[in-house]
């Protein structure tokens, strides 16, 4: 990276909550201060077990002011997740770097369309976007190197290798600091995850990865509601199926006996049937 | 790491942390509060610090700014932090300690969050300053978070008055290098009764409003020479009157402006910010959500711009300052980028909320009063987070403790045709949610008040409550029982409930419901990411058996996810042995038998 006219240098780090954003910026911090360099680092809270978006800011140089970066000005944007790098990258500057970790966090959210055929929401394409945004894309397994050295968790001291390998900072720098901010006993752990990550990058460099069409799959198909059939005088009001009917579709009526009230979700999967002990229940 | 007692070298701190040793470094003898986002590392780091003084989390932030009046007028400097919503709740005794004023100093630290990131509202405590009529402090950085604090403690001396030091998100959690100084340990002066001061009858009030009026002029007059308020003089074309975080974005944007940064917000200088206007051609106000500047100053005939090029509503960044000078036209006007001609493609980001946890064990009560077509009342805390699909269980949230007295009103105020409940956690129970009880009991309204015991503070990060059985500092405390308050205020109806165990919380809801007049249902299953991560074997799906029937996805579990494989249209699902807790609820919930442990080892099969 070079210095800017203004001598600021932004490094934005995002992903999900639990994936180490905050502790892999607290050490990119260490790194800049102990080179003499005033920082400033501004991040999100109490995402950090919820599966939310986290981001953390990280701006070093003579003279810091603003907290946060501006859109289209961040050097480097290091994602622990494609869709995260999707979300953030329109804040990397032109020529700037996109480092982003390949494996996809896919959040429950992306898990509720039950019309039939529904694909999981998830972008496609994600690095041929980030490429047409951004010359300079790196995606790599960075949790599968993490799990390789026999720790998931080390997902974002490996990122921070892959960081390295474009930042000013020399190799004793990053150890040093990475010893004084994780617990004494992952010390070395630590230190393999980030040179694996750095060394992966090292090799990176030099090849070239597929592209992919991009474009949101939201085809949906959407077929008929199915329609459900209880034969009235079969049923004896165990309430086996309404119980189990994930949708909520039946009901018991004041009768005492299951009645269809919201055929049109029901999602086909045959559990009222199944279940009927007096087989007086049928979807067709 | 951040909190060696005495080096000289610069750290890297958060605001929060800052504060906190800005406390150590001015004797704070008392520290008190109610953890609330953006506020609750400061009371954290101050606990950290080994040293003699009392530091403890209070039931509310009433009660901690109670703690805190206590300890200034017996002498020992006092600080007390909350959120920018916890003020309401302290506003009783903030108007009155305005009147009271103090003895040592009295410092309260409001963080309030411009843009929403974890609260109810975005309010303007700087408004709360001039209703009370209290000096208030707003820092723009790590290094002045510290070095206000010491400010607060002479200004809250000098004048006998509480003074507010206001923080915001963007403040709190950045960190910024910050030279330390020595922590000076202070002890108490010697009490001295004062019933004219401290006793607040109407005939002592009265006199003591006259002092409120004659103390405020003179912090008008200590706010003109203050250096707390700093004049940069820059070009004449352009004047810019800031404070807070806003000043670093003002400086960023604008490097050339003159620029009047406000350190004492409350009272202005008037006269020293009428002398700025005069010295620059074009004046401008640049403040986050009120204006609360802007109208005082236009009260005073200054002319000036603010609130129209800069918005009301939301966190301020450099970028939408950027953008209101572009629109008052002081900065040109962008170009389109110049790498406007490359296709980008993809359109949409992913909805990301946060979500429950795997294995938290506020997702089965929720999803069985969906089942039960209740009316839910919920409250403030992780719980909230069931609003969202395919829980969708909540039908209102409002503020801290509202639930139960919500409830009330929705089952008096209804039509009957859904039971109504109220969802409240431990930690909001304690906080405010015992009066309400007391209101449904004594008038004996027919609600179940389910009380979702996870046994720490979990929104905030974990902190310790009157339940829990340990203090802030993490010693071991009296631990209040809520089954037996409940039982003591005399609800006849109180169960103890596992919430892993699906038929068990189906069957007392529903025996809950069906009482006449007000049940009391309590989960006891703690929080299984605060204070300790607890988790077990983690649970796997066997494909073949899965057929999709998406009674697991109906969780809303985050360890649980869609595979591509699908089954009549329908999705089978898959879960993430990283993620998964084991708590064995889908497996509960799975009709087939096709979720099962991982592991078939039964020895770690604790669940």
């Amino acid at each position: 990276m070079s210095m800017e006219a203004n001598g600021t240098q932004n490094v934005l780090i995002v992903g999900v909550g639990g994936q180490g954003v905050i502790l892999a910026s607290d050490i990119l911090g260490v790194v800049c201060m102990n080179r003499g360099y005033q920082v400033k680092k501004s991040e999100v809270h109490g995402m950090a077990k919820r599966g939310g978006v986290v981001y953390s800011h990280v701006r070093y140089g003579a003279q810091v002011l603003s907290p946060t970066i501006e859109p289209g000005t961040s050097d480097v944007l290091l994602a622990f997740e494609p869709a995260e790098a999707l979300r953030w990258s329109k804040y990397v500057k032109p020529g700037g770097t996109i480092i982003v970790n390949s494996r996809k966090r896919i959040p429950p959210a992306a898990c509720l369309d039950r019309r039939m055929d529904a694909p999981t929401r998830y972008p496609q394409g994600i690095e041929q976007a980030l490429r047409g945004q951004v010359g300079d894309v790196r995606q790599f397994d960075a949790e599968g190197l993490a799990v390789e050295i026999g720790d998931h968790r080390m997902c974002n001291t490996v990122l921070l290798g892959a960081l390295s390998s474009v930042c000013e900072f020399e190799l004793q720098d990053w150890l040093g600091a990475i010893a004084a901010s994780v617990k004494p006993k992952t010390v070395e752990r630590n230190q393999k995850a980030f040179l694996a990550g750095r060394n992966a990058q090292f090799a990176a460099m030099r090849e070239s990865l597929p592209a992919e069409t991009c474009e949101m799959s939201r085809s949906v198909t959407c077929l008929e509601a199915p329609e459900i059939a209880i034969h009235d005088s079969w049923c004896k009001g165990c309430e086996i199926c309404v119980v189990v009917c994930p949708q909520a579709c039946l009901k018991m009526n004041e009768r005492n006996r299951a009645e269809v009230v919201k055929a049109e979700a029901c999602i086909r999967c045959m559990l009222c049937e199944w279940m009927c002990p007096d087989l007086a229940v049928r979807v067709q | 790491m951040a909190t060696a007692i005495s080096s000289p070298a610069q750290v890297l701190l958060s605001g929060n942390e800052a504060i906190a040793r800005g406390a150590m470094e001015n004797g704070i003898r008392v520290a008190t509060g109610y953890p609330g986002t953006p506020s609750t590392e400061i009371l954290e780091s101050l606990a950290k610090y080994d040293s003699e003084h009392y530091v403890s989390w209070s039931p509310n932030e009433k009660v901690a700014l109670d703690v805190g009046v206590g300890a200034a007028v017996a002498g020992s400097r006092a600080l007390v932090t909350m959120k920018h919503v916890g003020l309401n709740v302290a506003a009783d005794t903030l108007m009155s300690v305005a009147y009271t004023g103090v003895r040592a100093a009295l410092v309260i630290v409001v963080a309030d969050d411009p843009g929403v990131h974890s609260s109810q509202n975005e309010q303007d405590t700087r408004l709360y300053a001039r209703f009370a009529e209290l000096p208030l402090l707003e820092p723009s950085d790590s290094q002045e978070a510290k070095d206000f604090f010491e400010l607060a403690c002479e200004i809250s001396e000098r004048f006998d008055t509480a003074v507010l030091l206001r923080s915001t998100t963007r403040l709190s959690h950045s960190k910024g290098m910050v030279t330390l100084g020595t922590v000076r340990p202070r002890p108490a002066i010697a009490y001295e009764k004062n019933l004219g001061k401290f006793v607040l009858v109407p005939s002592n009030a009265r006199v003591r409003h006259e002092k409120v009026v004659e103390r405020s002029g003179l912090l008008r007059e200590f706010a003109e020479t203050t250096e707390l308020n700093r004049w940069e003089k820059g070009s004449r074309e352009i004047g810019v009157i800031t404070s807070g975080v806003c000043y670093q974005y003002v400086k960023e944007v604008l490097p050339e402006a003159s620029v009047f940064k406000v350190g004492l917000m409350n009272p202005l200088p008037i006269h020293r910010l009428r002398n700025f206007a005069a010295s620059v051609d074009r004046l401008m106000v640049v403040e986050e959500l009120e204006p609360v500047i802007e109208d005082q100053l236009k009260a005073h005939g200054i002319q000036l711009e603010g609130k129209e090029y800069f918005s009301r509503l939301g966190e301020f960044s450099s970028e939408r300052v950027r953008a209101g000078f572009q629109k008052a036209g002081v900065l040109p006007t962008p170009q389109a980028p110049e790498n406007s001609g490359v296709a980008v493609t993809a359109k949409e980001n992913l909805f990301r909320p946060p979500a429950l946890c795997p294995g938290c064990p506020h997702t089965v009560p929720y999803l069985v009063l969906k089942k039960l077509n209740a009316l839910v009342a919920g409250d403030i805390g992780c719980y909230t987070l069931a609003v969202y699909e395919p829980l969708a269980a909540i039908d209102t949230t409002l503020a801290m403790g509202c639930s139960i007295g919500m409830a009330i009103g929705l089952q008096k105020g209804g039509d009957g045709s859904r039971p109504v409940v109220a969802t409240i956690g431990d930690s909001t129970f304690f906080h405010s949610g015992i009066p309400p009880l007391i209101d449904a009991l004594y008038n004996n309204v027919k609600i179940t008040v389910v009380i979702l015991d996870n046994q720490t503070t979990a929104m905030t990060g974990g902190q310790e409550h009157p339940g829990t059985g340990k203090s802030l500092r993490g010693d071991k405390a009296r631990t209040v029982d809520i089954a037996t308050v409940c039982k003591a205020l005399g609800a006849g109806f109180v169960e103890v409930v596992d919430p892993y165990d699906v038929s068990a919380v189906f069957r007392t809801l529903k025996a809950a419901i069906q009482y006449d007049g007000v049940s009391v249902v309590i989960t006891n299953r703690p929080c299984v990411v605060s204070p300790a991560t607890l988790r077990t074997t983690p649970y796997a799906v066997t494909a073949k058996e899965c057929n999709a029937c998406q009674m697991c996805m109906n969780l809303g579990c985050p360890a649980i996810i869609w595979t591509e494989e699908m089954v009549e249209g329908q999705h089978k699902v898959t879960i993430d042995p990283v993620a998964c807790m084991g708590c064995a609820v889908c497996g509960l919930l799975c009709q087939t038998n096709a979720i099962i442990p991982l592991a078939a080892d039964p020895a770690r099969r604790t669940v």
